[in-house]
């Protein structure tokens, strides 16, 4: 059977093994890019709304996060949670803890790194006009907020973009441990390794599909995040 | 609106300024409940800085701002709750119409049928009610002004604060916004604090006019008081005086020279000693016209010269001429007049003033720019 069709049957019939691969995927990109969110947006936006003197290089040290080697992240990782390291105790290497670190610590930059930019241009005139209306501190900063309510969703699905598709970290960290460790891109390496590519081509088209839904959701999420009214 | 006694915003000793340079000086400005106060001047005499620092919006580097006679954190607290501010160019977020105008009341944690309600009555008093729900992005200057406005009174202000509502509109929303803001202002009895560079707009619509250069005062009063008796050239020049006489001071007698213009002598208000050389503002419209031959003796008039029309320009239901007498002059008559004298050029006539039409200053310093204006009545 051509291995496309083969996919798309694997897709649709329901085959436990794709599909414990699929959700265990999206439960720890998931929890990573929560985690990252957590961290980065309040950080990005702080340091976005704020005028500090060592601002620069804390801008700077950001901006590097979005070029951090996945495989490096890992290996930092790694090196922390392995027996000889200082988390050593903790016996969390190759648990889907671990793999969610990692990857919040690749997601971590860009959340932050993006939600900055978008929020330090924000005009002036906004927060003047909020304190005019009579907005509180807090209900300004919302208000500003909700102009780039766009740009911070844009960085949050640019995290996910980062930590989705990623192989690297997670397979040095995860270990590839099926049921336990293995994620869509982790399999899609190792059933090409070994020539089944139906269940690789299925992966693919899911991990596709997943980066696709998941980006517009999140567009659509940052239309409708801040209604009338919530900023009161 | 009837000007009541007592402030209700002061400020005193206002200085601020940026980057070494000082954008404000005010050593004491008021506004008192009820009225409003319309400050005027050119562009970058420091008028908006003082609504900030006035509207605690902004901290002076020195000096006090008092609300109700309170100043500090507790005055800035019931005076955001006081007031309502609609800036030159307002910022709207991205919504509907009733989101902006209500934003003020949802943040002051009003009901949201309350809201609903009191933005549909003030939008209906401001003729935009068929724009609640259009998205904001959608409206033309003039409507984006009016809902700043109602963004504005829904809130129901004690104090108003206008940043040149209607500076970046065309002639016909202007007017249509300034009779809004006359009409809804006195209606709920607003005090307002008006910034603007149109001198029109200034002296039509304010109980008082404050005068600003360069980040000072340079008058306070009321229109009548600052039309009527300049307190300086700048003051005089941007409500609308000609400066083409000048001379020198022949006589002085209580708060009024004689000045010799080269072949004639002239009356006007004003304090210099004989021998100052001076300029002399008057209106063009305070020149009154007749022909040539009418006895000085039966005028009650003190200044009389005859002078030869040298241009003619028609204005609408107006005709702007410029004469050669001793001096230049330039006058203002009616159409009607213009016909009835036929003052075309070469024509000759009398010219007449009031000594009280015209105001004596000092020659030097010599007079600064004057701001872009419109007609006092416009």
């Amino acid at each position: 059977m051509d291995p496309l069709l083969e996919a798309l049957r694997l897709i649709t019939s329901g085959d436990l093994y794709v599909w414990n691969v699929i959700l265990r995927s999206l439960q720890i990109s998931g929890s990573a890019l929560l985690l990252a969110m957590v961290i980065g947006l309040p950080i990005g936006i702080a340091v976005g709304l704020t005028r500090f003197r060592l601002r620069l290089p804390v801008v700077a040290v950001i901006n590097a996060g979005l070029a951090f080697p996945p495989v490096v992240v890992g290996l930092g990782v790694f090196l922390f949670l392995s027996r000889a390291g200082p988390l050593g105790d903790l016996q969390l290497l190759y648990t889907p803890a671990a793999m969610i670190g990692a990857q919040a610590i690749l997601a971590g930059p860009y959340i932050a790194a993006v939600s900055l930019a978008a929020v330090e241009n924000i005009r002036p005139d906004i927060a003047l006009q909020a304190r005019a209306l009579g907005a509180s501190r807090r209900q300004a900063i919302l208000l500003q907020l909700r102009e780039v309510r766009t740009s911070l969703v844009a960085a949050v699905a640019a995290g996910f973009g980062a930590i989705i598709s990623e192989v690297g970290a997670v397979m040095m960290v995860g270990g590839n441990i099926l049921g336990e460790t293995r994620v869509m891109t982790t399999a899609i390496v190792l059933e090409t390794r070994r020539g089944n590519f139906d269940v690789a081509i299925a992966m693919g088209i899911v991990l596709m599909l997943i980066a696709l839904c998941v980006n517009a959701a999140l567009l659509l999420l940052g239309r409708r995040t801040i209604r009338r009214g919530q900023v009161a | 609106m009837n000007t009541a006694t007592g402030p209700l915003l002061g400020g005193v000793g206002l200085r601020r300024s940026y980057g070494g340079r000082t954008a404000v000086e005010v050593d004491r400005i008021e506004l008192r409940e009820g009225e409003m106060l319309a400050v005027f001047g050119p562009n970058g005499a420091g008028k908006s800085t003082l609504m900030r620092l006035l509207a605690m919006l902004e901290k002076p580097d020195d000096g006090e701002v008092t609300f109700r006679g309170g100043s500090g954190r507790p005055a800035e607290r019931a005076l955001r709750a006081a007031s309502a501010v609609v800036f030159q160019r307002p910022h709207f977020w991205s919504d509907s119409v009733e989101y902006n105008v209500g934003l003020g009341l949802a943040l002051r944690g009003v009901p949201r049928p309350e809201v609903r309600a009191r933005s549909r009555v003030v939008c209906e008093q401001l003729a935009i009610s068929h724009l609640l729900e259009a998205p904001i992005s959608r409206l033309s200057g003039g409507e984006a002004q009016r809902v700043a406005l109602a963004r504005a009174l829904v809130l129901d202000p004690e104090i108003l604060f206008l940043d040149e509502p209607t500076a970046n509109l065309d002639t016909d929303s202007r007017l249509d916004l300034r009779h809004d803001l006359e009409r809804v202002a006195r209606e709920r009895a607003t005090s307002v604090f008006l910034i603007t560079h149109d001198r029109g707009e200034a002296f039509h619509l304010a109980d008082r006019v404050a005068v600003i250069r360069d980040g000072k005062l340079v008058q306070t009063g009321t229109p009548k008081e600052i039309y009527e008796n300049p307190a300086d050239v700048y003051t005089a020049r941007v409500t609308g005086a000609e400066f083409t006489i000048s001379g020198d001071v022949t006589r002085a007698h209580e708060r009024m020279v004689t000045v010799d213009i080269g072949g004639a002598s002239l009356v006007a208000l004003g304090e210099a000693v004989p021998g100052t050389p001076v300029k002399i503002a008057y209106r063009p419209e305070d020149l009154v016209l007749g022909p040539p031959d009418v006895p000085p003796a039966d005028l009650s008039t003190r200044n009389l010269v005859v002078a030869t029309v040298e241009e003619r320009r028609d204005m609408g239901g107006l005709v702007r001429l410029r004469l050669r007498g001793p001096v230049e002059l330039v006058a203002l008559v009616t159409l009607d007049a213009a016909e009835e004298l036929g003052v075309d050029p070469g024509a000759r006539v009398a010219v007449r003033a009031k000594a009280t039409a015209l105001h004596a200053f000092a020659a030097a310093p010599p007079a600064p720019p004057a701001p872009t204006l419109s007609d006092p009545a416009g």
